[in-house]
């Protein structure tokens, strides 16, 4: 075996709040050797940034770090301040989750890049610039003798991780500390920027320490893996192995964590419920006093159709209009063009004629932490929509409902006079479904709904949304980024970009078979596992 | 820019017009002329008297001879200071004003970013604690309680400076004015630079600073200082118009003839042309002020475009 | 969701039912509280309060307010003096626990803390009334302005910016001049300047607020326009209206005592701080004390009303939530 370039010894971390000590890394130890790529894997909550972040020395002041980090056999822990700096940038170099936010947006990127080269190998003026240049060339900037010179806000997020990249690259570090790099990208730009740290790796033999909560980058990507949970590793070991035979049960599970199965097809007689034709929403974007606006069509002309019991799985990368559309369709945003419910035209229907319809057409967002009103207990938000929609009910009947709403989606109902900010994300989920569910509608639109929470979260989410549909023989519109789930829940997908479609069909034969080349760099960029899984 | 800057004075245009047009019917409602007082003048006087001042002339006609004289610089005749026209008297006062004026601003600066600087990073120290505990009083007691405290204790009592008195603009005469005016902003900047500094400290790119093994004073004063002045930069506008109105009684106070007293004087003997022409100067002094804080913020900020 | 580099922010520091650190423990059920009777769970506003009541400094100041606010009310009636009522044997005397003039008289022979007091109850009311005007007008303004959006938001705001640049101080001198001294042109003068911040605050609430999800669902559920005003808006953006409200406070006492420091505000035999506070300045040399007093409960209620509003913001600052 190669000699070990950094090795993490029984490294615990806790944090002096101001409530008491919470310890957020405890015993943690594993090793790097050169030239290998590691992953720290884990839920939100693991420790696994907190442990990446003591290894920098970064932490905040309120934390207390012991155990030792020895990098090439020096114990990063207790060298002085001055040393510790000479390392970072150098030795060892961080790229960080958030592309939007980490560079500083008042300075040229090009500066930003330089300042490393100036601070650690003495480089300026125009040996500093010439290397620059190469650096982003390298790292797949177009035109890098132009965007030298650009600010952070004009370059887009996949392009300002490329900078980041190449600033953590300037020194030809050994080890690259990656926490999460592609979290906040898009698939496709994430799966650009994964081959890029692959083929940086190949060509410079640093190693790369991989924060990452996603396994499908994992299997491809490292060479070995460190699974955490509440600040404790559970299991170590070489990627191949901990796949294929995991020791212990939180991996497991993590690895069970992928939606699976495939959605029953509907009756193919089913009779089509939604309907909408040539549906186009613009947003204006300057509105001027007087004279015309400036627009922007986020959805060009879409038609599509959903019977009922049946799902329809919309896809596209950020931008690409998906919840413009979803929000169109349920007329809880201006369009035009064509929408039909049951035998109802939607377009022209007013407030108060759609009125009766919305407890038939219902939501639920991404957002478990914007969709609840903090002011409201969980028993008054779910009960909400009885209000309008059975004024008959008294406060008894309401609360009765509200007891049976929970209970079927697997909450306590002692609950419900608690407030959404004393539940998790997935609880809060849990409540944004039995809002929707306590109207009995007939048509559910899930904009994303399993995007912010953890992966085995999600699954027991997207386990409970498939058994509400066949239970009440429900008819979802399922947005989502996130293909494998699209692919687990849907019987008929749409994929979308910049605001059309770009390819429709049934969802087996547009995962087997996609045909426009979008598609199939969608389908590249997000199963990766899959095709091992499958193996 | 240039663009920028001529669109921005466009935009001022319908500000002060409007400034102009209160001020001006304000003025006409105003019970009593500016003739009786005094003496009962002979009505044929009188009449000559507001033929010579235009004010026999129909409303509309009047508004319109002001505006133009305006547009040459001319507010009009004082009222009450027989011999001086308005114009005559701001310029007089300006400097004075200006030069109080400026200085305030200039030292509440210096003093408050470094204070709000140091409370930032030693937040929650006994530093800290001290700034923000003095600026909070430095907030609570307002300049015309500070004013006469000063001049009471440091004139007074200790003699060091003189109390009152303008001298030619001696520099003993100028320290009580200026320091009590510019307390209150030095208390507000430094409360906000702390602010700001502190929420910068904990970005994502000071973090990235870090990383790159930067020292810490290169990460403060290359990355985070900059980012963090720019909220303060925004309150210039509001702290200018401050230390304007302050300067009003701190004039008065100190016995300083700077435009702020002539304002006063005006307002107590009701000399209507005397207050309009200098609430109008004050309007476009202000106006003028905040274009050049915007332009100020731009030059700090790339992000600002000059098409908006 | 938060970036578990920074465990300090916010989940641990609040969510006391939760489990520290994760709050999804795999495999078993999600973390579920034994089924007893449904109990009652904290709402935001009482624990913002539990927070306020924590800071001492907040609290202290609060209950000094208070106090301020009491002795001025009451104060004048069990006082031997009356507002205007001369004391023929003392003129100018200096604070004693004789005569009962406990904080001395004014060179007319009148007595101080009497007219401290009542001047305490013109200075506060106009706070109150004036911060109440610029409340309505702001939120009002703000709301409608937010809540329309689109070109009506459009144009009101450009108002709002034109009024902002227009020298307000001076404009309202002006209106003092013009009109003679009237206390409730004071209030209306004063409410009219301070409600721009109100209206831009409560503006940018409700454009914020239109675009959260539960709005978006309470729509969704066919609730009325009027009744997501009432239900969802009003109640999710008054935390930063009372914030402000406590800002614009001290700064609209400023202001009248400002005013009447000129000798442009309340009208004699009415008094307020800022009068008496100008009446001390000519006497200050003889009588130091005519300055002090007004000055002090001045600066002691700005004082207070400033920690307050930090304790305050504190409390219900969402960042810190």
């Amino acid at each position: 075996m190669t000699q070990s370039l950094l090795e993490i010894d029984k490294l615990s971390v806790t944090f002096q709040l101001p409530t008491g000590p919470v310890t957020a890394v405890k015993d943690v130890s594993f090793t790097i050797a050169e030239g290998e790529t590691l992953a720290l894997v884990g839920e939100s909550g693991s420790g696994k940034s907190v442990t990446s972040t003591a290894a920098m020395r970064l932490l905040p002041e309120l934390a207390e770090t012991t155990g030792a980090i020895r990098f090439n056999g020096e114990n990063l822990l207790e060298v002085t301040p001055k040393r510790m700096r000479r390392v970072r940038g150098n030795d060892i170099s961080m790229i960080f989750q958030e592309p939007m936010t980490s560079l500083n947006p008042l300075h040229r990127i090009g500066r930003q890049i330089g300042e490393v080269l100036e601070k650690h190998k003495q480089l300026k003026g125009r040996e500093n610039r010439e290397r620059v240049l190469a650096l982003l060339e390298q790292v797949g900037i177009p035109e890098p003798e132009r965007r030298i010179d650009s600010y952070p806000y004009e370059l887009s997020g996949g392009q300002r991780q490329r900078v980041m990249i190449a600033m953590a690259l300037a020194c030809e570090p050994k080890l690259l500390i990656a926490d999460e790099p592609t979290t906040a990208l898009d698939v496709t730009v994430q799966a650009q920027i994964l081959d890029l740290l692959k083929s940086l790796q190949a060509q410079y033999g640093m190693a790369i320490l991989f924060i990452t909560h996603d396994l499908s980058i994992v299997r491809h990507f490292a060479d070995s893996v460190c699974v955490m949970r509440y600040g404790e590793v559970v299991e170590t070991g070489r990627t191949l192995e901990v796949f294929d035979d995991p020791k212990h049960d939180y991996t497991r599970m993590l690895l069970d964590a992928i939606p699976r199965g495939r959605k029953e097809p509907a009756p193919a007689d089913a009779p089509v419920l939604l309907s909408g034709r040539d549906v186009k929403v613009r947003f204006s974007l300057k509105k001027r006093l007087f004279g015309k606006d400036d627009y922007f069509e986020a959805v060009r002309g879409i038609d599509l159709s959903v019977r009922r019991g049946e799902t329809l799985g919309i896809v596209g990368e950020s931008g690409s209009g998906k919840s413009t559309l979803g929000r169109a369709l349920l007329r809880l945003l201006q369009s035009t063009g064509d929408i039909r419910f049951e035998q109802s035209d939607l377009q022209a229907l007013d407030k108060s004629g759609m009125r009766p319809l919305r407890s038939r057409l219902q939501v639920v967002f991404q957002d478990p932490f914007g969709s609840l009103s903090p002011r409201m207990t969980v028993g008054e938000v779910i009960s909400e929509g009885l209000k309008v929609h059975h004024p008959e009910m008294n406060r008894r009947q309401r609360d009765a409902e509200v007891v049976k709403a929970l209970e079927e989606v697997a909450l306590d109902p002692a609950m419900r006079n608690r407030y959404p900010h004393e539940f998790s994300g997935g609880q809060r989920q849990r409540i944004a479904i039995a809002r929707a569910l306590i109207l009995k509608p007939e048509l559910l639109l899930l904009d994303e709904p399993t995007s912010a929470l953890d992966r085995s979260v999600q699954v027991r989410v997207i386990d409970l949304l498939r058994d509400l549909q066949k239970k009440h023989g429900l008819t979802y519109l399922f947005i989502s980024h996130d293909l494998s789930v699209v692919r687990a829940l849907s019987d008929h997908v749409l994929v979308m970009k910049e605001g059309q479609v770009i390819e429709q069909g049934p969802s087996e034969a547009l995962f087997t078979q996609p045909r426009e080349p979008y598609t199939q760099a969608l389908l590249k960029a997000a199963f990766l596992e899959e095709e091992t899984v499958a193996a | 820019m240039l663009i920028y800057t001529l669109k921005r004075l466009l935009q001022a245009i319908p500000t002060l017009l409007i400034v102009i047009t209160i001020s001006f019917f304000l003025m006409r409602v105003a019970p009593g002329g500016p003739f009786d007082g005094e003496r009962q003048l002979p009505p044929e006087i009188e009449a000559n008297l507001m033929a010579a001042y235009h004010l026999d002339e129909p409303l509309p006609m009047q508004y319109l001879r002001y505006m133009g004289n305006l547009l040459q610089g001319d507010f009009g005749p004082s009222f009450k200071y027989k011999d001086f026209t308005v114009t005559e008297l701001i310029a007089q006062g300006f400097p004075v004003s200006l030069e109080i004026g400026g200085l305030a601003i200039l030292l509440a600066l210096i003093v408050g970013l470094p204070l709000g600087i140091a409370a930032a990073l030693k937040r929650n120290s006994t530093v800290d604690y001290v700034v923000m505990g003095t600026a909070l009083t430095g907030i609570a007691v307002p300049n015309f309680v500070l004013a006469p405290i000063f001049a009471l204790v440091f004139g007074v009592l200790l003699g060091w400076l003189p109390a009152g008195g303008w001298n030619g603009g001696a520099l003993p005469n100028l320290v009580l004015p200026v320091v009590a005016l510019s307390i209150q902003q030095i208390a507000y900047i430094a409360r906000m630079m702390r602010a700001s500094m502190i929420e910068v400290l904990g970005s994502h790119f000071i973090r990235t600073a870090r990383a790159k093994g930067l020292s810490e004073s290169e990460v403060i004063w290359r990355h985070a200082i900059r980012p963090a002045l720019l909220p303060v930069m925004s309150y210039l506008g509001p702290a200018i118009a401050g230390i304007v109105t302050g300067s009003v009684v701190i004039e008065q106070i100190f016995g300083i003839p700077g435009i702020g007293r002539y304002f006063v004087q005006g307002a107590l003997n009701r000399d209507y042309t005397l207050v309009m022409g200098t609430v109008v100067f004050y309007g476009i002094l202000i106006v003028v002020m905040n274009l050049i804080v915007d332009l100020l913020y731009s030059a700090l900020d790339p992000q600002i475009r000059y098409d908006d | 969701m938060t970036s578990d580099s920074k465990p300090y922010s916010g989940e641990q520091a609040n969510a006391a039912p939760l489990p520290a650190g994760g709050p999804n423990p795999p495999r078993s059920p999600e973390p579920e509280t034994s089924a007893q009777a449904a109990p009652a769970g904290e709402s935001l506003a009482r624990d913002a309060w539990r927070r306020l009541s924590q800071n001492r400094a907040a609290m202290a100041s609060l209950g000094l307010l208070v106090a301020i606010i009491l002795v001025c009310i009451v104060g004048p009636w069990l006082l031997p003096w009356g507002l205007a009522e001369v004391d023929w044997n003392a003129f100018g005397t200096g604070p004693t626990l004789e005569n009962a003039h406990y904080l001395g008289t004014d060179a007319n022979g009148r007595d101080l803390l009497t007219r401290v007091l009542y001047g305490g109850r013109i200075s506060l009311s106009v706070a109150l009334v004036a911060s109440f005007v610029s409340l309505l007008i702001g939120v009002l303004y703000g709301a409608i302005s937010g809540y329309l959006g689109g070109r009506v938001d459009n144009l009101m705001m450009r108002f709002v910016d034109i009024m902002y640049s227009l020298p307000f101080m001076f404009l309202v001198i002006l209106l003092m001049v013009v009109f003679g001294r009237n206390i409730f042109l004071i209030y209306a003068a004063i409410g009219a300047v301070e409600w721009l911040d109100m209206a831009r605050i409560v503006r940018g609430q409700t454009l914020a607020l239109k675009r959260r999800e539960y709005i978006e669902a309470a729509h969704a559920l066919g609730v009325r326009d009027s009744k997501i005003v009432t239900r969802h808006l009003i109640p999710n953006a008054i935390g930063p209206v009372i914030i402000y409200v406590t800002l614009t406070v001290p700064k609209v006492i400023l202001l009248e005592s400002f005013l009447s420091f000129l000798g442009l505000g309340v009208q004699e035999p009415l008094t307020s701080w800022g009068v008496l506070i100008s009446e001390g300045v000519d006497m200050m040399e003889s009588s130091p004390w005519m300055l002090l007093v007004p000055s002090a409960f001045l600066a002691m209620t700005l004082f207070c009303l400033n920690f307050l509003g930090d304790g305050l913001r504190d409390a219900l600052d969402p960042k810190t939530r």
